[in-house]
């Protein structure tokens, strides 16, 4: 086990390496492109400029040039926007995280719960009018974007029914759970469920599917034959099982919900994370901002990825040797 | 085939866009309209209506009129027509996903073919180059590409593309999602490499171009056109995402997405500017990927069973 963890931290590390230098490529050695002049922002002075150069150490080569990103990135912090003068970004990225950290945990508790419900649902009753209904749902989660999706949920929530049986939410925004978790809660309350609504679907089909190709296994025949009843064998024998597919299909998810998803529908829940952020300084074109937030974001996924594997390795001991 | 039907109702709906826009409505969907004025239940109504509420500042464009000869969904902030505006967008978003589907598709066949059929360094090359792409968070690396190139155009020797050009997010969402179609087929090719038909092929001397046009190519194609569909809903949402962030198609052009952020700002007072082209995507999205289902079903019937699910 141990040896697993270790093997899959150092691809973890190669993988971070791999990221790191496709970002520093991307906002510093795209060909035809002034990196000085874009970092600097649409009308820097020449001074601001030249500064740019300095800092970056763009007239040296190219590895240098990396390392100077790196270090103003993760060691000394203090990469700082030339847009907004003189904002240090990461600490913006570290106040703006918690808020997008608990819009993407709440809405994973909330779509594992009803996706492994509904799955074991549909699975107890197959062939009936529920199977149908989890393909719709299926299919719409993959097709409805999720920004779109919080806009409507806004609109019924905030607008359209917020004088009759929605006036108890309350308007958009965060509240640190430090401060009031009940509010905290309320506020996330529709983002969670927004999210969670798109993924649920797909998690209720996964885990039916899975459920339907374990109750034909042997073991589930031979727990038949010994008379145990049929919840009991649904529960405690496939369920088991069928639960491994979920959990690395939720690896996969959680990163592709942080680095994707999530960011656009804090934008429309007015949630201040890390999507608000990169949505903000797209407007200005804030280069160090984007840049500082891909790169945090794209490494909590891996990490995010990493821990799901090793948890999917403890679930499953055919993994740990492959 | 309700989803073919669907599909190609947008499709020719988004098409005759500029019929509808010249001859019916009578109205401009890229420049603004402030001061315009329509004729409606035979009284003329500004486009843009003083605010009445509240301090009775600024303005809030005409909502939804349900005819089709004049502001069928209303108008935005800028007075232009919401409905004929959702077409043109359609245009662009179609096109969008359509061209950078078939892009990705044909980008990913050939490396996929090559890294599967040649092995050893292309291999490994070429997996190295999937496997990073791949560990990247897609709309991180769109969001990255976009950024640097939608401000200033990309120059790569004699190719000059255009800051605004429509080229643009296609080549990047293309470029994306190439090894979530490359690395599935390398795979198919792998394991069509150990085949008979391809051993005997190899056996009687026929040429790698052989090989590989007359004896994988045909049995990768099914799974290539299983693809197609569902990339092109795929790449129609990434485009609606990156350009609801305003780095994908550029004003004054429209897509689905520069609609439904114009729509942000009048989320409360005229809704259906959001949510029209919303639902264009998630129809138009939803029946490629029924579509994509079908196909599957009717290129490999083993499949069923996981289709009917």
């Amino acid at each position: 086990m141990l040896s697993f963890i270790i093997r899959r931290l150092i691809s973890a590390v190669l993988v971070l390496f791999a990221i790191s230098v496709m970002v520093f490529l991307i906002f510093f050695a795209t060909p035809g492109v002034d990196p000085a002049a874009r970092i600097a922002g649409r009308s820097a002075s020449p001074a601001v400029v030249a500064a740019v150069r300095a800092a970056f150490g763009l007239n040296r080569p190219l590895p240098v040039r990396y390392l100077l990103m790196m270090d103003h990135l993760f060691i000394k912090h203090d990469l700082t926007s030339y847009v907004n003068v003189n904002t240090p970004v990461i600490p913006q990225i570290l106040h703006a995280a918690p808020v997008t950290l608990s819009l993407v945990l709440g809405a994973a508790v909330i779509w594992i719960i009803v996706g492994v419900l509904g799955g074991v649902i549909a699975a107890a009753n197959r062939g009936k009018f529920i199977d149908p209904l989890i393909m719709f749902v299926g299919i719409a989660a993959v097709s409805v974007p999720a920004y779109w999706l919080g806009e409507v949920v806004n609109y019924f929530t905030q607008s359209k029914f917020h004088s009759s049986v929605f006036s108890w939410v309350p308007s958009s925004g965060y509240v640190s759970p430090l401060t009031n978790p009940w509010q905290w809660a309320l506020h996330l309350l529709f983002p969670w469920l927004t999210l969670a609504a798109l993924f649920a679907g797909i998690y209720a089909r996964v885990l039916r599917a899975e459920l339907v190709n374990a109750l034909n296994e042997d073991y589930v025949r031979t727990a038949r034959a010994k008379g145990l009843s049929e919840r009991r064998i649904l529960l405690r024998h496939a369920l088991r099982c069928s639960l491994i597919s979920i959990v690395s299909l939720f690896g996969l998810d959680f990163g592709a919900l942080v680095g994707g998803a999530a960011l656009l529908t804090e934008i429309v829940m007015g949630l201040p994370g890390i999507g608000q952020l990169t949505y903000n300084s797209l407007q200005n074109l804030d280069l160090p901002v984007i840049m500082g937030c891909v790169m945090y974001a794209a490494f909590f996924v891996v990490f995010a990825n990493a821990v799901v594997d090793v948890v999917y390795a403890l679930l499953d001991p055919r993994v740990r040797v492959a | 085939m309700a989803a073919l039907g669907v599909v190609l109702l947008v499709v020719s709906a988004c098409l005759l866009a500029p019929f509808y826009a010249h001859d019916i409505a009578h109205v401009d969907a890229f420049s603004s309209n402030l001061n315009g004025q329509i004729r409606l239940n035979g009284k003329w109504v500004s486009v843009l209506q003083a605010n009445t509420q509240g301090l009775g500042l600024g303005v809030t464009p005409i909502g939804p009129t349900w005819h089709f000869s004049n502001y069928f969904l209303g108008a935005d902030n800028q007075g232009r027509d919401v409905f004929t505006r959702l077409l043109y967008g359609g245009r662009a978003t179609l096109l969008i996903g359509t061209t950078s589907a078939v892009i990705c598709c044909l980008v990913a066949a050939v490396l996929g073919l090559a890294a599967g059929y040649f092995g050893g360094v292309i291999d490994w090359i070429i997996s190295r180059v999937f496997d990073i792409v791949w560990a990247f968070p897609i709309y991180l690396l769109a969001i990255s590409l976009s950024v640097i190139l939608l401000t200033s155009g990309l120059n790569v020797g004699p190719i000059h593309i255009g800051a605004g050009s429509l080229l643009l997010p296609i080549i990047i969402i293309a470029a994306v999602f190439v090894p979530y179609v490359g690395r599935p087929l390398r795979g198919i090719v792998l394991s069509l490499k150990e085949r008979e038909f391809v051993q005997a092929a190899i056996g009687s001397g026929a040429s790698d171009w052989h090989i590989i046009t007359r004896e994988i190519l045909p049995n990768v194609a099914p799974t290539i056109i299983v693809f197609l569909p569902l990339m092109v809903a795929f790449d129609m949402l990434t485009e609606s995402a990156l350009s609801f962030l305003s780095i994908g198609v550029q004003p004054p052009s429209a897509s689905w997405g520069t609609i439904i952020q114009d729509g942000l700002g009048l989320l409360y007072t005229r809704p259906w500017v959001a949510i029209a082209p919303g639902l264009g995507l998630v129809l138009t999205a939803g029946a490629l990927n029924v579509l994509g289902d079908g196909f599957r079903d009717a290129f490999d019937p083993k499949a069923k069973l996981r289709g009917s699910i």
